[in-house]
């Protein structure tokens, strides 16, 4: 990136101004990852924030986002280049249909479709090629078959990607690169090597209170410390999918809407559904949170 | 600086945490643009650059906390004596002598304030009183761990506090929200405390003993290696919560085998339908997917208490993962079997159902021990015509049979008539056939007999069955 950022604390700061709540751990990894041009692997259960931490960094430094959306069957020709077969066609049938192109020589036709017009740039490309700023992310890189693993590796070390018919595309500013993995398998070391690591976690409730006071306007400070501390005992009864931060913000908007201002363990039954996504949870939650004053107790 | 993050690089690997070479250059690259003075950034630094695994972060912290919180002062001492760094802190007079009523007034405030510092606090003061390290005898840490938190006791102090905020622990007498919120609070703060014991007892540890030493004593096996016959009811705990991710994870794995097979034959009309967009050329030609196969599984296990945590678990896995076969039945026996498919079939909760099976299943006939032999000819009679050539037969047990008759025709006729038998095997190999033990006998007629003691040899064989 062109100016560099100057530290951790700076990093913190101006993630805060576009409204991410990073902690010390999370800016320095940032911090680290522009200084040393290497890529972070973001580690993490889902829905702590760690797409939004990469939409965020590109946000702070006005950098443009590509993203790459990993699935399994991914291939080279989604993730780094492709060439485009049917203007490719297209071009040596209006060559023929023309008649002009009768005089020329193969190797002349072939140098003209195997040429920059013809290329489609995929991501990883893309972001090698842009002369802006740019932000890389990987998203969910854990649901790539190893094999396709590899795909990454000359990209993330050497900053280049080689097209037999062009050569090799060496990047002209070094992106910031964020792959992010839910943790389903193991990645392979070659991987892990090239990248810093960083381990998101849910939030404690005080940097979660926080998060709902920023991103939640109008809300008071107590709901938010209400809806943090609720979120993080539903957390504690390991449910099948613990509730994440959006999910929590938007249980927290919810309350807005429904003009709840303090928290009861009526209302809380009542909307959990927008936390918990599952019949079972939601039961159990429910029961683990409802009051049933007995009689003369 | 380089000598210091190599000579941490080394406590690391000492430690045994995978370090390679471009990762400690790395930490040196990244060590020049921390802000030194810095602990915390210092820590983030080094933590981003040279630990890959979040399991390994807790060996990191200690390691780190003992590298760089004394060497400014030995180093001037001895340059870089490492493991002579700590002495405990003597405890100061008066609190030398603490009873129990003030120790309990103190653990009580610490939990209603919830202040990490004054936790830690807490925490360094009980373990240089009660832990009794620096002994001559070399007892691992959980011994030291179990030390401090007797004297400590959390769970009355948790009590005490619950008590004031009318909230009772098993739920059985909810007070309202808030007092269970706060109630949280206080749990929150006694785990804390306890994990705060935990890095202060390691961390004197190393400094005792060195991180090589403790690194071995520490090492406490991964979920997936406990012993299922011998678990204790921590690591049950721990068993039971790494179930669901794992068959998550073997759920997506399988699928995805299941894809990726053989692709069908050429699909003639889509080829000629795609290669339109190309100029007529037939670019890319296309195939037909074929349906996948989906074995059906019947799980017949045995229930008894010798082996019922291991029958529980696997029937849990296998009902985990029914959605990568067709179907799934399960028996279960002692001496009678009963069909248990009805319980888990609908159900959200897993652990419920595996529940409701030890209260709801007929699986007693006689005495109440293990009667392979008459389990296993009921299942034929009643079920025995319901299996097919699609049917996957697998029988959980340590076969140990109590002397009874093996009835091993049984065995044979159902292998006979299904796809496979498969028999797993919560007992070391060496165990099989000893005493009462007649797993030879049933093996001669199954296609397979598995060593199952653990989460990750079922799920090895699950993969292999899928």
């Amino acid at each position: 990136m062109g100016d560099r950022l100057g530290s951790a604390t700076q990093v913190r700061a101006a993630l805060e101004s576009v409204g991410y709540l990073a902690d010390e751990a999370i800016a320095g990894v940032v911090f680290l990852a522009d200084r040393l041009d290497k890529p972070v692997l973001v580690e993490g259960p889902a829905g702590t924030g760690k797409t939004e931490l990469a939409k965020s960094v590109a946000a702070m430094s006005r950098a443009r986002l590509i993203r790459l959306q990993c699935y399994e069957g991914l291939d080279e020709a989604k993730a780094l280049y492709e060439w485009n077969y049917r203007k490719q066609l297209l071009r040596i049938q209006a060559e023929g249909a023309t008649g002009a192109g009768s005089g020329r020589a193969w190797s002349e036709v072939e140098g003209d479709i195997f040429s920059e017009d013809f290329l489609l740039t995929r991501p990883l490309l893309e972001a090698i090629r842009a002369d802006e700023p740019v932000v890389l992310l990987v998203d969910e890189i854990d649901r790539l078959e190893v094999e396709t693993e590899a795909l990454l590796l000359e990209v993330l070390s050497d900053w280049q990607v080689s097209v037999p018919e062009l050569g090799t595309v060496r990047a002209t500013r070094i992106p910031l690169v964020f792959l992010t993995s839910n943790n389903t398998r193991d990645l392979s070391e070659a991987l892990k090597r090239r990248c810093l690591y960083l381990h998101v976690d849910y939030p404690s409730p005080e940097r979660e209170r926080a998060i709902v006071m920023a991103k939640v306007p109008g809300i008071a400070e107590h709901l938010a410390d209400q809806v943090a501390r609720v979120v993080r005992s539903i957390r504690r009864l390991e449910p099948t999918k613990p509730p994440s931060v959006s999910e929590t913000l938007d249980w927290a908007r919810t309350l807005m809407l429904l003009d709840i201002d303090a928290l009861d363990a009526a209302s809380v039954v009542g909307t959990l559904h927008v936390l918990l996504k599952n019949r079972a949870d939601i039961d159990r939650a429910a029961r683990q949170l409802s009051t049933q004053t007995l009689p003369g107790d | 600086m380089l000598d210091v993050v190599s000579g941490f690089v080394t406590e690391l690997r000492a430690a045994g945490l995978p370090v390679g070479l471009s990762e400690s250059l790395d930490a040196v690259a990244a060590v020049g643009h921390v802000d030194l003075s810095s602990r915390a950034e210092l820590r983030s630094a080094l933590a981003a650059t040279l630990v890959k695994r979040q399991d390994h972060r807790a060996t990191f912290d200690t390691v780190f906390d003992l590298w760089f919180s004394t060497r400014a002062r030995t180093a001037t001492d001895h340059g870089g004596g490492q493991h002579d760094l700590v002495t405990p802190d003597a405890p100061a007079g008066d609190e030398a002598d603490l009873d129990d009523d003030a120790l309990s007034v103190m653990v009580a405030d610490a939990l209603e304030d919830g202040d990490p510092e004054r936790i830690a606090a807490l925490a360094r003061l009980a373990v240089a009183l009660f832990a009794g390290m620096g002994s001559r005898r070399q007892v691992g840490a959980a011994y030291h761990l179990h030390q401090v938190m007797r004297r400590l006791d959390t769970e009355g102090a948790l009590a005490r506090l619950m008590g004031a905020t009318g909230f009772d622990d098993d739920g059985g007498r909810p007070g309202s929200l808030d007092a269970r919120l706060r109630a949280d609070d206080y749990r929150a703060s006694a785990a804390e405390l306890r994990r705060q014991v935990e890095d202060e007892v390691r961390r004197r540890l190393v400094a005792e003993r060195g991180p090589a030493a403790v690194a071995r004593s520490l090492r406490r096996p991964l979920p997936e290696d406990v012993d299922f016959m011998h678990a204790s009811r921590d690591e049950m705990d721990d068993l039971r919560r790494a179930l669901l991710p794992l068959s998550r994870r073997l759920a997506v794995r399988l699928a995805r085998r299941r894809r990726h097979r053989r692709q069908g034959s050429l699909d003639f009309r889509s080829t000629v339908r795609h290669s339109l967009s190309f100029g007529g050329v037939p670019a890319e030609p296309r195939f037909r997917h074929r349906r996948p196969s989906k074995p059906e599984i019947v799980v017949v296990a045995d229930v008894s208490g010798s082996v019922a945590a291991f029958a529980r678990f696997t029937l849990q896995f296998i009902h985990a993962l029914s959605g990568q076969f067709s179907r799934v039945r399960s028996f279960v026996f002692v001496d009678g079997i009963d069909e248990v498919t009805r319980l888990f079939e609908g159900a959200d909760d897993l652990a419920h159902a595996v529940q409701r099976v030890n209260t709801e299943a007929d699986v007693i006939a006689g005495a109440g021990h293990s009667d392979y032999g008459n389990a296993l000819s009921v299942f034929w009679q009643r079920w025995g015509s319901e299996l097919t050539k699609r049917t996957t037969v697998v029988v959980l047990g340590d076969a140990r049979n109590n002397y009874h008759d093996t009835s091993t025709w049984a065995v044979a006729e159902i292998a006979r008539r299904s796809r496979h038998v498969w028999w797993l095997n919560p007992e070391p190999r060496s165990y099989w056939d000893t005493g009462d033990s007649v797993i030879s006998e049933y093996s001669a007629h199954c296609d397979g007999v598995f060593e199952c003691r653990n989460l990750r040899q079922l799920e090895h064989f699950v993969e292999r069955m899928g």
